[in-house]
């Protein structure tokens, strides 16, 4: 609050300083920031439900096992633990996906950022965010009904579950996200930079790469890991699409299983609870929450590091 | 001939320079508009699928094993009732949250640690606050798989979206009204409830429909809580089992007949024109308010 000087000594000059502070504005303000506190319990609740249940599980299966195992077979009479094939059927479809958006969207955050008219602007910016708000299950229904044929016609050996065309359709999904915080990186790049580059005799383009670009790089790169992070952490996309088996490939055109694809899985089956299958999904659960909360400080640690560096 | 090198070694290629600036101008063009090209697609298929089933029925018939009688009642009935109830519990605390944080809260650790939760909050897989449902609501408070643990369930989802857009909202609002109304002698809650939450009325709105439109889509959180069930009733209470419409399509989609794939495509052109009819409203909401503060 930029209007609350802070400090010792400024209470008096504070804006708020004088006011009468009876039982029932205290009272409001504890309501108020009781309600802004239910936001760290929801963080300690998901904590606290995901290691609860861990621990059982972690207490029947070894880390060794959970670590160094290279099946998962949980629905077996000979169980197997190993995140590996979860683990690598994510990154399988991480890393398609990447491949989609992260072109496709910085390519249209650079034109939409530098290169598109107001009028232009006004009508695709829109239109991006339309992508973002379709739900995922109807996402999950394209790749399977539409994309994947498709996609057989080229590649006959493509099986009616495989990771090529739920990454593909996962990246679709997470390219308005990259180009929306990407442009904004790009149009907080200062106007004198530019200038200065065409000062020197530079065309648009290499302006724009050369200059606006290098400068915009934290933003940009924290807009991949943000967007890649969403991929990791989408789930009906990879349920409906990309099958459910767990192997240890980098073989796109067959069926894998990934993390979240694996926690639907077992909450569709009833499985009881206490059961070592029903903790599996909250030890598969904490390991995707670790993975995406690391990517997302680590977003926010780029950005508070490389800002304002120009 | 050395006379030519240096030449060369000078030669601006200005043209070529400029037409490979243009090449990629194309490019990026291109890149833009594919996704809305995707888009597109994705709409003509799911409408030239599912629109021969779309009729009065479908809309007014329970879910059923015969795709010829099959509809969405239930999941129509009950997406009300969740977004009704995300709404009841998420718009107070979200508000209520995000006012105390730009009105009250004093800078310092424990603003900057509540902010930071936000954000991770916003960026956590929707699965996870399916999990957090499953293990909070469902087994520890034993609500079992009823409208009350899904839409608690859903109202912690989109809580994040909420506080941030009316935080954003309430930062929008000039600091000289609030100056003016403490020097009046206004107490903070007059000045919050009577000047900064009416101006501020539009953005939050906004940040609202934005949200209760993800929680209508969202279909991975209900599927951890069990609302994946054969519904053929109205619920009545809120402790009754539900089914909502990401979920009936979700349903439809794994099912191998044909006829259960097309029927999917219907029930999503229903979504689908849900959540174009909140956008439109969001939009619509956001210019009028503009309007008439111009004025």
């Amino acid at each position: 609050m930029k209007r609350v000087p802070s400090g010792k000594g400024a209470g008096s000059l504070s804006l708020q300083a004088n006011l009468y502070n009876s039982p029932r504005e205290r009272l409001i303000k504890w309501v108020l920031g009781l309600s802004a506190v239910l936001t760290i319990f929801t963080t300690l609740g998901i904590a606290g439900v995901l290691l609860g249940e861990s621990v059982a599980f972690f207490q029947q299966v070894s880390f060794r096992q959970f670590f160094l195992d290279t099946e998962w077979t949980p629905q077996f009479a000979d169980k197997h633990f190993g995140i590996w094939p979860l683990l690598s059927g994510t990154l399988l479809v991480t890393v398609i996906a990447a491949l989609v958006a992260l072109p496709l969207g910085l390519c249209s955050a650079i034109y939409i950022a530098e290169y598109a008219p107001e009028r232009v602007r006004r009508i695709l910016k829109p239109g991006l965010e339309l992508l973002a708000g379709v739900p995922t299950v109807v996402y999950g229904y394209f790749a399977l009904t539409f994309v994947t044929p498709l996609l057989q016609r080229v590649l006959p050996q493509l099986q009616v579950f495989n990771a090529l065309s739920a990454g593909i359709v996962v990246g679709i999904m997470i390219i308005p996200m990259v180009a929306s915080l990407s442009e904004d990186a790009f149009r907080a790049v200062p106007r004198a930079l530019a200038e200065g580059g065409y000062a020197l005799g530079a065309t648009k383009l290499e302006v724009v790469t050369r200059i606006q670009l290098p400068a915009a790089l934290s933003g940009i790169i924290a807009s991949f890991i943000l967007a890649l992070s969403r991929a990791i952490g989408e789930t009906m996309i990879v349920t409906l699409a990309a099958g459910a088996t767990p192997r240890l490939t980098l073989d796109p055109t067959g069926s894998i299983q990934t993390m979240t694809a694996y926690i639907v899985q077992v909450s569709l089956g009833d499985t009881p609870q206490g059961t070592v299958v029903y903790q599996s999904l909250f030890a598969v659960g904490l390991v995707l929450f670790l993975i995406t909360l690391g990517m997302n400080l680590g977003a926010n640690a780029v950005i508070r590091r490389f800002k304002e560096s120009y | 001939m050395p006379v030519t090198a240096t030449e060369s070694r000078f030669d601006l290629r200005l043209a070529q320079r400029k037409r490979f600036g243009t090449f990629m101008l194309c490019l990026f063009f291109l890149a833009t508009v594919f996704g809305l090209l995707v888009l597109l697609t994705l709409l003509v298929d799911v409408t030239v699928t599912g629109l021969r089933w779309l009729d009065a029925d479908f809309l007014t018939s329970f879910p059923s094993r015969n795709p010829e009688e099959a509809g969405i009642k239930s999941a129509i009935v009950g997406s009300l009732w969740m977004m009704g109830l995300t709404a009841l519990f998420a718009v107070p605390l979200g508000v209520g949250a995000a006012v105390y944080l730009e009105e009250y809260a004093p800078r310092g650790w424990f603003l900057r640690v509540i902010q930071v939760n936000i954000a991770n909050l916003a960026g956590i897989p929707s699965v996870i606050y399916g999990i957090l449902g499953l293990g909070l609501f469902v087994r520890f408070m034993a609500l079992e798989r009823s409208l009350l643990a899904g839409s608690l369930t859903m109202a912690l989802l989109i809580l994040p979206v909420i506080v941030i857009a009316t935080q954003e909202a309430l930062r929008a609002v000039p600091s000289g009204i609030r100056e003016s109304a403490y020097a009046l002698g206004a107490t903070r809650s007059q000045v919050i409830w009577s000047h900064l939450l009416p101006i501020a009325t539009p953005g939050i709105l906004t940040g609202v429909i934005l949200a209760l439109s993800r929680a209508l889509g969202e279909t991975a959180p209900l599927i951890m809580i069990g609302a994946l069930t054969f519904i053929a009733f109205l619920p009545e209470s809120v402790m009754d089992p539900f089914t909502v419409l990401p979920i009936q399509i979700f349903n439809w989609t794994t099912r191998p007949q044909a006829a259960f794939q097309e029927l999917a495509a219907a029930a999503i052109i229903v979504l689908m024109v849900f959540l174009f009819l909140m956008n439109l409203s969001a939009i619509l909401l956001r210019n009028h308010f503009d309007k008439k503060r111009a004025l």
